[in-house]
């Protein structure tokens, strides 16, 4: 906007406005960056403190005086939770491993193809199917976990991957999201592929998927996210510790009796790493994603 | 790039016989693909999403406590039950007072901070993932940060720290109800975590306004700053913040993973879903009642967004229908 200035200038009648323009940007600009500045530092308060907790002794954490930062280091206390027999903690961080994992591709195979089906082949009823798919948004899904989980008891998928994964793959939004992407995919290179002799089925891993990766990404980093971060359906499912997700794993720690605090935050710290990698390797596609997902969703 | 090739692969096919496969095969093959691509999709959605529904809703009309195939039926008790029930109405009360806390604040801080990073001319991408870091955290994580060292009730917790150096006493913030500083510590948290997101949203809406008006406005004689806020940003991100304002709310209505770890073994602060939660899984397994509940939150969040969606304009198409 700054650069338009210059133009609005060509009036001579006004130096008035220009030079207390001026004077504002460059006040303004050492202000924006104080309080952008100061935003950023109370951001990353919670942060700074978990890594101090988390390499520090518990005496020096609950010490009477407040330390910056433990002079000495306690890398040691990396294997802290890891040693705790009472959590099975290792065992809950591949658990999550595999229903982040799992759960990520799962939605983006199933919802997609719904969407693209829904927005793409057409058929007599597929406004209706349509409605069908739209309705489930009207109910959020952590509202009904009550019904969900009497359902997956039944089944026997209770302290199972099967009941942590699969009632979660059927999410209407991201089909919804799906059948949106689609609609606007250029027509013209699907009719090229239709005229190469490829199917709808061909032609939709051929041209349409490997032509949609962007949004394939953008999708998947925040179901992995999601899927990571889960706690409720994770807590009602998993009621053997065996079962345990790392959220649930580290819910635990507030429940137990005795607290060893650098563990807790070392635990905590463990958990928030790998998504800290995917943040920061797929931070493009995820801030387009939400960009594009959450305004037209 | 693939046009070319078109009349290549035409033709050297012999002209009668692919026309003919071919009418017939798109035109059989259409409804086949379609259940094809969503099948899988629609069978997922049925079994687990609209059978649990409908079970639930059969479950409400019976006494059903420890099993999911009850016999007796009791018409409307559950629900009377849940209606009159100090705890589950309580949490509709303690729903109501959260989101009038959450939503706003989001709103605000999420704009602002959006303000900001639009502003700026070096070091936005990195100040933009400061604010956007915490997302990638979980609620159990923040509530564990916040619980065990920020608001943590004893006097080395961060909070308190702090306050100690302007010689104020202790705040035992989560375990006292009255004053109830436990609203600070919620709130705090769940900004913190949501923030950086809704801020995407709104500098993607920051960045669609043209400048033409900013332009327009300046040869008007408007100056930058609150008059062509007021004037020009605000009302060209109203669409943005309807919904923003609309996932806010969806969301704080589905709160639970934080009342949960910061207010275990408390009676105060229960959301919907922890009361649902205790009342179904907890010690009596009343499936009968839960679900009742249940009901009742779908129908209410059903109204809620169909009421914000009239009064924001959403849904324009499927009203003229």
């Amino acid at each position: 906007m700054t650069t338009t200035a210059p133009e609005t200038r060509k009036t001579p009648g006004r130096p008035l406005p220009r030079r207390t323009r001026r004077g504002r940007g460059v006040m303004s600009s050492t202000g924006l960056y104080v309080a952008t500045g100061v935003a950023a530092l109370l951001f990353l308060v919670p942060f700074y403190v978990l890594v101090r907790n988390a390499l520090s002794t518990d005496a020096q954490i609950t010490g009477e005086d407040w330390t910056f930062f433990p002079t000495d280091v306690q890398w040691g206390n990396v294997t802290a939770p890891f040693d705790d027999s009472r959590v099975p903690f290792a065992r809950s961080l591949w658990n999550s491993t595999v229903v982040a994992v799992l759960h990520t591709v799962g939605v983006l195979l199933v919802c997609s193809l719904a969407g693209y089906g829904l927005a793409r082949i057409p058929y007599r009823h597929a406004d209706k199917v349509f409605y069908l798919v739209l309705g489930t948004l009207m109910v959020p899904t952590a509202v009904t976990f009550v019904p969900s989980f009497v359902l997956v008891s039944s089944l026997g998928w209770v302290d199972s991957y099967r009941g942590l994964i699969v009632p979660g793959l059927f999410s209407g939004f991201t089909c919804f999201l799906f059948r949106q992407y689609f609609l606007g995919f250029p027509r013209e290179l699907e009719e090229a592929a239709r005229v190469d002799g490829l199917g709808h089925w061909g032609a939709y891993w051929r041209v349409v998927v490997p032509n949609s990766l962007n949004f394939f990404a953008a999708i998947a980093t925040i179901t992995f996210i999601n899927g990571w971060n889960s706690f409720l359906w994770p807590l009602v499912i998993g009621q053997d510790p065996g079962a345990w997700t790392v959220q649930v794993a580290l819910s635990s720690y507030t429940t137990g009796q005795t607290v060893v605090f650098h563990q807790i935050f070392m635990a905590t710290a463990i958990s928030i790493v790998p998504l800290l990698f995917v943040f920061l390797f797929l931070q493009r596609w995820l801030v387009q994603g939400i960009a594009q997902t959450g305004i037209k969703g | 790039m693939p046009t070319p090739t078109e009349p290549g692969l035409a033709r050297p096919a012999p002209a009668p016989v692919p026309p003919a496969p071919r009418r017939r095969g798109p035109r059989r093959g259409n409804t086949f693909h379609f259940w094809l691509f969503t099948g899988p999709f629609l069978l997922g959605l049925a079994v687990f999403v609209y059978v649990p529904i409908g079970w639930s809703v059969y479950l409400s009309f019976f006494e059903a406590r420890f099993t999911v195939t009850p016999e007796k039926f009791i018409g409307l008790d559950n629900y009377r039950h849940m209606l009159t029930n100090d705890d589950f109405v309580g949490s509709l009360g303690t729903f109501t007072v959260f989101a009038a806390f959450i939503v706003p604040t989001t709103w605000a801080l999420s704009l602002a901070l959006a303000l900001l990073v639009h502003r700026l001319r070096f070091m936005r991408a990195f100040f933009r993932s400061v604010f956007f870091l915490p997302t990638a955290c979980s609620y159990v994580a923040a509530a564990l940060i916040w619980k065990m060292s920020l608001f943590s009730g004893v006097r080395f917790g961060l909070m308190n720290t702090v306050l100690g150096w302007f010689g104020v006493e202790n705040v035992a913030w989560l375990a006292d109800p009255d004053p109830p500083w436990y609203w600070l510590v919620i709130v705090t948290a769940r900004l913190w975590l949501q923030a950086g997101f809704y801020m995407i949203l709104f500098l993607a809406a920051l960045q669609n306004i043209p400048g033409e008006l900013y332009e327009a406005a300046a040869i008007d004689g408007a100056r930058p700053g609150p008059q062509t806020f007021r004037h020009i940003t605000l009302p060209q991100l109203r669409a943005t913040s309807a919904a923003v304002v609309l996932l806010l709310l969806v969301a704080a209505y589905q709160a639970f993973d934080e009342f949960y770890n910061l207010l275990d073994k408390t009676t105060w602060g229960r959301p919907p879903l922890v009361e649902l939660y205790l009342k179904a899984l907890g010690e009596n397994q009343d499936y009968g009642a839960g679900s009742a509940g249940a009901v009742i939150l779908t129908a209410l969040i059903c109204l809620v967004t169909l009421f914000q969606g009239r009064l924001m304009g959403f849904g324009r198409g499927e009203g003229t229908k």
